[in-house]
């Protein structure tokens, strides 16, 4: 029988309505408007304009860098990650929650912040840089420096997402396989990694979201140079001082898909995998 | 192995019979020294070459102050409009059954997943005298873009799915039975609201303001296209740092630096702090 007298628990239709209004308006100005606005400036002089200036040559350079450094950073925060999950949540030791805290510090640490710690190492009044320059090798305002940036404001991603997922799994599994006789790697990749793929995907794909869309951390080591060491966000920027806007927002746009893709994988992986992955997200 | 000690100190918990201890826990501690404790160090040794008297001739100089003002003022604004709209999104996101729920649901997330860069360029769009936002409020006589109003609209827009987030599931959590109870017992929705549900959801709410507001007063690329960086006026902190380095002042963008990781460190612990006190997130 259904029942279509309002609960106790109800709001007032007038308050619900009103709350809807606000909820939607909100979203509506502050999120899609932006997306949307990216979308129409990139196509605002038509569509081969837009895909011209995807196609410059200093908009390939940057996308190739921006690629490299994400192939760079990823497998290195997933192999951190998990050996972090692992050693966090199979054993006991103490200062496990300062580990923990420490963990989660690239994430309030302003990216600016994090550049600049880079620069005052490698950079010519830094620690390194004399002996740097002395030896011919370059690392401020070079790849190198790009990549340690892109690392420390997208370390804690895969970390955050498996130690949660790995505490609620327990360890019970592993110590079945190892009294079992298996060895300790066959244990992982047998054992633990089939529980763990699906969180470890849900890590690996905001890690990559926000390791190709870093800007400020990155722009303190690059140098800006031109077809050289500009990322993609770093172009846009470039392109956007310019009033190069069709230029900028095309470059954007690119990026603004990426995001779409990653929103979408994320629900999926959310709504498909949802026992699977952890059960509290926070970023 | 000598991270072995690690074990056998304190409480001396069970030994766990699993291999790998020493590797994954001195990888983990290896890669974080490297890629963030040293560099980190780095910083907070780097302004004392100033001497303590230089340190406060950087910070106390009226442009600096201007930079930290607006940077945790407009932070602290924007996490107080995403902690009550924040709230208004994750109230209708759990309690209401609304058509396209699921998209709204993913939205929220788009400040985690688009570019930093491109919310800036794509806010300092619609926010310019002439953009799709910018014209009618300037037909109001309301300036955003180019002012420190245009650093609140930045920071929201990052802030907001930390504390939707955040609410979220701590709401979905809540027991009906003590709304209904309090219905019963004769209680209006609004009474209800204020003593029966907004206590339970305080912690969150707090947490989740704080959270948006320890991102915002460090976000860079969100709000360096919209706020036109005029000295004293719309400059935020992380810019000044910035510029500092452009002059080779080493010395002076550190001490900027490690003012603000300081403040990060504290917000940190004090979360860490709040989130054991809602029961832990673990």
């Amino acid at each position: 029988m259904t029942s279509i007298a309002p609960r106790a628990t109800d709001d007032p239709p007038l308050v619900r309505a009103c709350l809807i209004a606000v909820a939607a308006l909100f979203i509506g100005v502050f999120l899609v408007l932006p997306l949307v606005v990216v979308f129409h400036e990139a196509l605002s002089a038509g569509f081969a304009a837009a895909w011209g200036a995807i196609g410059e040559h200093d908009a390939i350079a940057a996308i190739r860098l921006t690629l490299i450094v994400t192939a760079i950073v990823l497998p290195l925060n997933v192999a951190f990650g998990v050996a972090a999950a692992w050693a966090v949540t199979k054993f006991d030791f103490a200062g496990k929650s300062i580990l923990t805290t420490l963990i989660d510090l690239p994430f309030s640490v302003s990216p600016v912040v994090a550049g600049l710690t880079y620069a005052l190492i490698f950079g010519l009044q830094g620690w390194l840089g004399p002996w740097l320059r002395e030896h011919g090798i370059q690392i401020l305002f070079a790849l190198p420096a790009i990549v340690l940036a892109t690392l420390f404001v997208s370390f804690s991603f895969v970390a955050r997402e498996l130690i949660p997922l790995m505490a609620d799994q327990g360890r019970a599994e592993e110590e079945a396989a190892i009294s079992l006789g298996a060895s300790g790697w066959s244990t992982f990749w047998r054992v633990t990694l089939p529980n763990i793929k699906w969180g470890l995907l849900y890590g690996v794909l905001l890690c990559n979201a926000r390791a190709m869309g870093e800007f400020g951390a990155v722009s303190v080591v690059s140098g800006h140079i031109r077809g050289r060491t500009n990322t993609m966000p770093l172009q846009i920027q470039a392109l956007y001082d310019d009033y190069q806007y069709v230029s900028a927002f095309a470059l954007a746009s690119l990026l603004a898909m990426l995001a779409l893709v990653t929103l979408a994988l994320k629900s999926l992986l959310e709504w498909r995998y949802a026992d699977e992955i952890a059960a509290v997200h926070r970023h | 192995m000598t991270l072995a000690v690690f074990s056998n100190r304190a409480v001396r918990p069970r030994r766990s019979i699993l291999p790998g201890f020493g590797l994954s826990l001195g990888f983990t501690l290896f890669y974080l020294s490297a890629v963030v404790l040293i560099p980190l160090a780095a910083l907070v040794l780097k302004p004392w070459s100033l001497g303590i008297g230089g340190i406060w001739a950087v910070l106390a100089a009226p442009r600096t102050l201007a930079a930290l003002r607006l940077s945790f003022g407009a932070a602290a604004i924007a996490a107080v409009l995403n902690t009550v709209f924040g709230f208004i999104v994750a109230w209708v996101l759990v309690r209401y059954r609304i058509p396209g729920r699921n998209v709204l649901d993913a939205l929220v997330d788009l400040p985690f997943a688009l570019p930093t860069a491109v919310a800036g360029i794509a806010l300092s769009a619609l926010y310019a005298p002439n953009g799709w936002i910018g014209a009618p409020l300037a037909a109001l006589g309301l300036k955003v873009a180019y002012t420190p109003l245009g650093v609140v609209v930045a920071l929201v827009f990052i802030g907001l799915p930390f504390v939707v987030r955040t609410i979220q599931p701590v709401l979905s959590g809540l027991e009906l039975d003590a709304e209904e109870a309090a219905a019963t017992l004769g209680a209006t929705r609004l009474q209800t609201f204020r003593h029966v549900i907004l206590p339970a959801l305080a912690p969150a709410l707090v947490a989740g303001g704080a959270m948006a507001f320890a991102r915002g007063v460090g976000e860079y690329a969100s709000v360096i296209f919209i706020a036109g960086n005029i000295p004293r006026v719309s400059e935020i902190a992380p810019l000044l740092i910035i510029i500092k380095l452009e002059e080779f002042d080493y010395a002076g963008a550190s001490a900027i630096g490690l003012i603000m990781l300081v403040v990060s460190f504290v917000m940190l612990f004090a979360l860490n702090a709040l989130q054991h006190g809602m029961g832990g997130r673990r």
